[in-house]
């Protein structure tokens, strides 16, 4: 204790502190503090960079709605991760979201993945994405089935409509035009809805559009590979010269366009599903889609040589009733040699629609007319096959074509090889109507109107001289004559009148000849009562009667 | 007094209660002792102190990284989230014109921290050296950064207010977020660090400077 009594010799009244016992450690226990630090920081380093999913870089036509760092890629409404930075392409045609995936989430940097920005939607087919409204855009996310990697992806502008996985099958529609379908546009089985339009696009050459329609199971049984698919979209008003026809498939089709499907009446026992990515044609209409198919067409061109005015492209034709074709173009041509104007009119005849007709006309034809349809329409033509343009509606004056047998049509040559086949025409009946009409105007103005007028003219002035004539001659001794009747009269008159001598003799004789009754009658009385006095004669005298007395006072 | 200058307490076998302030004989080095009046701890320095203070500054320096990389609060309103780290809430106020604000959280968060961490390394890598140079500034030094110590937890104060306070939920919200933990610990243990770091080693080594501190006792007395 050399130190201590050293110590405390210099300083003798300074306590000495309590002595516990000797430290052992030699290594402090506060560096446990940075180590503990340190793991803490090496383990969100790690479980970060563990946990750091692929970057992926997702293109779309604008940024409206997105943040860096803060709009999240969500499926099914799940994070799935983030956007971490937002650019414009190298030629700022484009904007490059980079997004980080989590970890977890990372296979949806594969092939087929599909991405959208959500936005509020208010479409004609809904509303869509109301709780972005407040929460701000996010991009949705879709997996695809692929498990090929890939870090590019092309955003879709609009979502898609269908999610993966989701159970049916697809199909191909051809069409001529898309109509007023869109992305998401309803398919329609008897008015149910069972599938969506999924996609469309032009055909590479241009002439026409696919659209490709889900049916969702286990509705996509019903789509047979003699499904009809047809367009129900909007109002289909059909003015023609079947009339005007309207037909809609449902209020939302109206606005929002849609696609039916049926099999046709018409159809075979075949009911075998078809498979998935089978291609149909998408058809106007119902009706066009109910119809029997038409086998091979047959061009033909008719030369009018009349106005073909109401006559539209797509009219019928017509046999017999039956639709057999429809008009596809009408040009106008000229005849140098007539120096007119005629009109030919190119149509499609589908022979086929003939049904029955047309198989027995082959079978009676004989084989090698079976598919030689210029052969079958030349004997049709000898037989007197004309086209005419019909009116089909009065009321709007669509006209169609008609071919008819006309029995007393005169014999046209017919080329049997040409192509498109060539039918002779007659004009319509409404046209012969006009003819006839025309005839008889011809023949009215074949009428000599100005000679019978001459003659008219002569025989008048006969007539005038005759009158005049009468008028100078004959009326004047009229005159003398009427007074001299008239003197006659007079004369007549004085002898009938009332003081006139003649008129006294009358009466006296008059009442001489009732004397002479009255005495005839007193004596066939005395002769009925004494018819013996004409015998004997008078035996005395009977007393005069009373009535006498009165006579004689009278006269 | 008068006579020779004496250096330190060390130099005559004394040390005093940190607690009481009682005066009593120097504990041997490897001794641990106990102040005879009050029963704390005596020891002549801090025991292990560079050690201790370097232990707990790296570990602050570290949690520093996390602090400013993560977000330490979440600003919701009724359309959008956002997170905010130090740096980003620092720009975010100098962009909406509020630059005093900016200025504020600027040298409470990041410069007060970063210039602990420099102010504690030189004073340990002096103190280790055993340096003499310029004994007094560091002396200084290290006032002014247990000083400042207690300010720098401004950050931390200010997103708990606003958790506290801003909560209209479907409105308005701010949510805390890891990064004001790592913040807060930063400057708990930069506090400790210094509070370790026993100033008289600063002394210990530089003869010169005790001569004229006890030339400076004896001519004020």
């Amino acid at each position: 204790m050399n130190d201590a009594e050293k110590r405390s010799g210099a300083t003798p009244n300074v306590p000495e502190p309590e002595v516990h016992r000797r430290r052992r450690w030699q290594f402090s226990l506060i560096w446990l503090v940075p180590l503990v630090v340190a793991l803490v920081g090496l383990s969100m380093v790690v479980s970060s960079y563990v946990s750091a999913g692929p970057q992926i870089t997702i293109t779309f036509q604008s940024a409206e709605g997105l943040e860096a760092g803060k709009t999240e890629v969500k499926y099914k409404n799940v994070v799935i991760g983030k956007v971490k930075t937002i650019e414009l392409s190298g030629d700022r045609s484009k904007v490059l979201v980079n997004v980080d995936l989590k970890k977890k989430d990372s296979s949806f940097a594969t092939q087929g993945s599909r991405f959208w920005v959500v936005r509020p939607r208010i479409g004609l087919g809904g509303v869509s994405g109301l709780g972005t409204l407040l929460s701000g855009a996010y991009i949705g996310a879709d997996t695809g089935q692929s498990q090929k990697a890939q870090h590019q992806f092309a955003g879709l502008e609009t979502p898609p409509p269908l999610t993966h996985g989701e159970a049916g099958s697809s199909y191909l529609l051809r069409s001529s035009d898309l109509g007023s379908l869109d992305i998401g546009s309803p398919v329609y089985f008897r008015r149910i809805q069972v599938g969506r339009v999924v996609a469309y696009h032009l055909d590479s050459d241009g002439k026409g559009v696919s659209v490709q329609v889900f049916v969702k199971a286990p509705n996509d049984k019903f789509v047979t590979k003699e499904t009809r698919f047809w367009n129900a979209s909007g109002v289909d008003v059909n003015v023609n010269a079947n009339g005007l026809k309207l037909n809609t498939e449902s209020l939302a089709t109206v606005v929002a366009g849609g696609v039916a499907f049926q099999r046709p009446p018409h159809a075979g026992k075949d009911r075998t599903r078809a498979e998935p990515g089978t291609r149909f044609k998408l058809y106007d209409g119902r009706s066009k889609a109910m119809t029997p198919p038409d086998g091979p067409p047959v061009m033909i061109t008719m030369r009018f040589r009349q106005s073909v005015r109401g006559l539209s492209v797509g009219a019928p034709i017509d046999f017999q009733g039956i639709t057999l074709g429809e008009v596809k173009a009408i040009t106008l041509n000229f005849d140098p040699k007539t120096k007119y104007f005629p009109v030919d009119v190119t149509a499609v005849v589908y022979p086929e629609r003939m049904g029955r007709a047309n198989a027995r006309f082959i079978k009676r034809a004989g084989d090698r007319y079976a598919h030689n349809h210029g052969a079958l329409l030349g004997i049709l033509v000898k037989h007197g096959l004309r086209a005419q343009l019909r009116n089909g509606n009065l009321l709007t004056g669509q006209l169609y074509v008609a071919l008819d047998f006309l029995p007393h049509s005169k014999k046209v040559k017919f080329d049997p090889d040409a192509k498109p086949l060539h039918i002779p025409t007659t004009q319509g009946n409404f046209d012969r109507i006009q003819e006839q009409v025309g005839h008889i105007v011809d023949k009215l103005d074949k009428v000599p109107f100005d000679k019978i007028g001459n003659n008219l003219n002569g025989s008048l002035k006969g007539v005038d001289q005759l009158l005049k004539k009468v008028n100078t001659q004959i009326v004047p001794q009229l005159k003398t004559t009427l007074d001299e009747a008239h003197d006659t009269l007079g004369t007549v008159n004085q002898a009938l009148g009332g003081d006139s001598p003649l008129r006294q003799n009358i009466g006296q004789t008059l009442n001489e000849l009732q004397r002479a009754a009255r005495s005839l009658r007193v004596l066939s009385d005395y002769l009925s009562r004494h018819p013996e006095a004409l015998l004997r004669g008078r035996r005395n005298a009977p007393p005069p009667l009373a009535p006498d007395k009165d006579d004689e006072g009278r006269q | 007094m008068t006579g020779a200058p004496v250096r330190s307490a060390r130099a005559l076998g004394l040390c005093g209660c940190h607690v009481c302030g009682l005066v009593m004989r120097a504990p041997g080095p490897d001794q641990a002792a106990v102040c005879p009046r009050c029963g704390a701890r005596v020891h002549l320095r801090k025991p292990h102190s560079l050690a201790s203070c370097w232990a707990l500054l790296l570990s602050a320096m570290m949690l520093y990284i996390p602090a400013n990389v993560l977000p330490i609060m979440r600003t919701g309103t009724l359309f959008s989230k956002e997170d905010n780290t130090i740096l980003s809430g620092v720009v975010e106020l100098y962009r909406n014109g509020s630059w005093d604000l900016a200025v504020i959280v600027f040298v409470a968060s990041i410069m007060v921290p970063m210039l602990k961490f420099l102010a504690l390394i030189t004073l340990l890598v002096s103190t280790q050296r055993g340096s003499s140079w310029a004994s007094t500034h560091r002396a200084k030094l290290y006032r002014v950064v247990e000083l400042v110590g207690y300010w720098s937890m401004l950050d931390v104060f200010v997103v708990t207010l606003l958790v506290a306070l801003v909560n209209f939920q479907p409105l308005a919200e701010v949510e805390p977020l890891p990064g004001v933990v790592y913040f807060g610990l930063v400057v708990v243990l930069t506090m400790l660090a210094s509070m370790s770091f026993d100033p008289r080693l600063i002394w210990d080594n530089d003869p010169s400077h005790a001569d004229i501190d006890m030339h400076k006792g004896t001519s004020d007395e």
